[in-house]
């Protein structure tokens, strides 16, 4: 693979385990160890695994709220502009402002923002699409989408020793341990 | 593992076969992706739909050449086969968003095995419903003045129409549809990309899966954003019949300016889209010996929820027929009693038997049992279903307030070569659908077999 600036000849670690709880045991054990700069791969989304790893709030509900406030606002702002500012039509002496016909165009204007908030928040938030990753030289990887997990520790880790790292996650007895290139 | 695709005796209430790990259901779903060739009877249903995807090409063409006179629409039925076909797939579509999102915040986990093509099934349908509209208004091409922008006509569209309000249920339904579909794809479209070993399918389901690799950071956030999607999806569905029966609501028309229209419409909606996700299940897991992942189970409930909504459909119609009286207005009464015992008298009383009387038999435990019991039933409500609509728009318009410009409405060939070749695109969407993407979604999948409860033992 092409040489990195960065000063690390290996990008990280990667242990394979069998299971979803050897997974969680792992991940929960790295964190003790002090590890920060840690992944965990699963094929499946657990609930124990997003614990294990810490990861509680997301910013993503926020981002879909925003969404939603501005496809509102577009929604009823576009009726309200062009039904009463740019080309008021006088229907028997109603009102310009006829706010409740402007609901639907406004409730469907605020479901579309919020839904691409939401999709495109995720990937964004996710860093997708990104179709190289150092993880995927390792051959094995590929069952990582089948049934099999992986805890993956980076050698950015302020904690990181090549040796040291190996024989911790020896300990927590894997399938296999494999170096991940650039 | 062919050996746990034979059907076996299922425990009541399992939602999948038992003996199921992370690895069959991997292999047993991506098999029918990944493998060389197609089964005869894949070729067979493709080839019936791909020549009626071509009588509807022609269809078109001609009627792009002649203008909508080749129809049977007249004054004063100027709404015919288009609207009823528009709504009819329309409503197909709601039970794909039902099952996907709906279900999915009730905690209902039988939905897993159904959703992923009962979301393909609206996009589909959603697809065929948009063509009607666009080629009713006579100038397709000018079908872009539907859509707000700023021309050098000085014009805006009526925001107070419902017909404008049409425009944007539909298109926000179809683009929040396809988002839904597509991001519940993009872990399987992995799965996909590690399991095949020829080149040109790897790139391209690795390009789509946009380089997932499951990492738990993302399935995290990845969770929150379904969630989230589900949780406006819901209120999408319902808003986007509503608006289509307020097409017919808003309009003083005797018949139609009913407020019993918006629920009557989504109970419909959901009833002739449980059918449909029926009729093409039942084929489905027989042919590709799914069994195990379609249950008996889900049958069953697919029917009682096609028996509750039919139930609310045969409500509307006695709340239609008891307001006509109710409301001593003659124009009321006489709509309705033109609709029973007048011309289309004979339509409205196979409506009756195809959506209240045929589903009575889902009463019956042995019939919800029975695949090809459920699969007639099924078909009786497709058909009733598109009757409804027919009735709607008919009986209303035939015989206006005006006794000298009364007539008679009736499809031509041409409305009826559109609307079977629309048929036609619909299945040889699904079909493609079928060869080319995982038609269950492995990863929700994988959620229901033993593996996936972490046990506390070994942590």
């Amino acid at each position: 693979m092409s040489e990195n600036s960065n000063e690390q000849p290996i990008y990280g670690l990667l242990a394979e385990f069998s299971s979803a709880g050897e997974l969680v045991t792992a991940t929960r054990a790295a964190r003790k160890a002090g590890f920060t700069k840690i992944d965990a791969y699963s094929p499946l989304p657990l609930e124990e695994l997003f614990e294990a790893l810490g990861l509680h709030k997301s910013r993503l509900p926020l981002i879909v709220l925003i969404g939603g406030i501005v496809g509102a606002c577009a929604g009823y702002g576009l009726a309200y502009w062009t039904s009463v500012i740019d080309y008021p039509i006088n229907v028997g002496g109603r009102p310009f402002h006829s706010w409740p016909a402007f609901i639907p165009i406004t409730f469907e204007t605020t479901v579309l923002f919020a839904a691409f908030s939401a999709v495109l928040g995720m990937l964004a938030l996710n860093g997708l699409p990104q179709l190289y990753h150092p993880v995927f030289n390792v051959s094995r990887f590929a069952v990582a989408s089948k049934d099999r997990f992986f805890l993956l520790i980076e050698a950015v880790d302020p904690e990181f020793d090549y040796d040291k790292t190996w024989s911790f996650l020896t300990k927590l007895e894997p399938r296999v341990i494999s170096d991940v290139e650039h | 593992m062919d050996k746990h695709s034979a059907p076996g005796p299922q425990e009541p209430n399992a939602m999948i076969g038992p003996g199921h790990s992370f690895n069959s259901v991997t292999d047993k779903i991506s098999s029918i992706v990944l493998r060389e060739g197609a089964p005869r009877g894949w070729w067979i249903g493709f080839g019936i739909g791909f020549v009626l995807t071509n009588m509807m090409l022609v269809s078109l063409i001609y009627l792009f050449a002649r203008g909508t006179g080749i129809w049977g629409v007249n004054i004063p039925v100027g709404w015919g086969f288009a609207i009823i076909n528009f709504v009819w797939w329309i409503g197909i579509g709601h039970a794909g968003t039902l099952i996907s999102a709906i279900l999915l915040l009730l905690r209902q986990e039988w939905r897993t095995s159904i959703n992923r093509f009962a979301e393909a099934m609206t996009l589909f349908a959603v697809a065929c419903a948009g063509i009607f509209p666009v080629i009713h208004t006579g100038r397709p091409w000018l079908a872009y003045w539907l859509f707000p922008y700023p021309n050098t006509m000085g014009l805006w569209p009526n925001f107070r129409s419902p017909l404008i309000w049409d425009v944007f249920a539909v298109s926000t339904y179809a683009s929040v549809s396809l988002l839904f579909w597509y991001v519940g794809l993009i872990p399987d479209m992995a799965t996909l990309r590690d399991r095949t070993v020829k080149i040109i399918p790897k790139r391209i389901y690795g390009v789509l899966s946009l380089g997932w690799r499951g990492s738990v950071r993302h399935w995290h956030r990845y969770e929150t954003a379904y969630l989230l999607l589900a949780g406006l999806s819901t209120p999408l569905v319902v808003s986007v019949h509503t608006i289509v029966s307020f097409d017919f609501a808003v309009s003083i028309t005797p018949g139609w300016h009913a407020t019993i229209f918006p629920p009557y419409f989504v109970a419909g909606a959901v009833f002739a889209g449980f059918a449909m996700v029926l009729t093409i299940a039942i084929p489905l897991r027989r042919v590709y010996e799914l069994q195990d992942f379609v249950t008996a189970q889900h049958l069953d409930y697919m029917a009682r929820v096609m028996l509750a909504t039919g139930l609310i459909v045969g409500y509307g119609y006695l709340t239609e027929a008891f307001m006509a009286w109710y409301s001593a207005n003659p124009y009321e009464t006489f709509m309705m009693s033109n609709r029973m015992t007048g011309p289309y008298a004979p339509v409205y009383w196979l409506l009756i038997t195809c959506n209240i009387l045929s589903i009575q038999a889902l009463w019956f435990e042995k019939v919800r049992a029975t695949p090809i019991g459920l699969f007639i039933v099924a078909m009786f409500v497709n058909v009733g279903m598109w009757l409804e609509r027919f009735i709607i728009v008919a009986t209303s318009l035939h015989r206006d307030f005006l006794p000298s410009s009364w007539a008679m409405y009736a499809g031509t060939v041409w409305d009826w070569s559109l609307f079977i070749g629309t048929l036609g695109f619909f299945v040889s969407l699904l079909f493609l659908f079928i060869r080319f993407l995982p038609m269950i979604s492995i990863f929700e999948m994988k959620t229901m077999v033993p593996e996936a409860e972490v046990r506390e033992d070994l942590l």
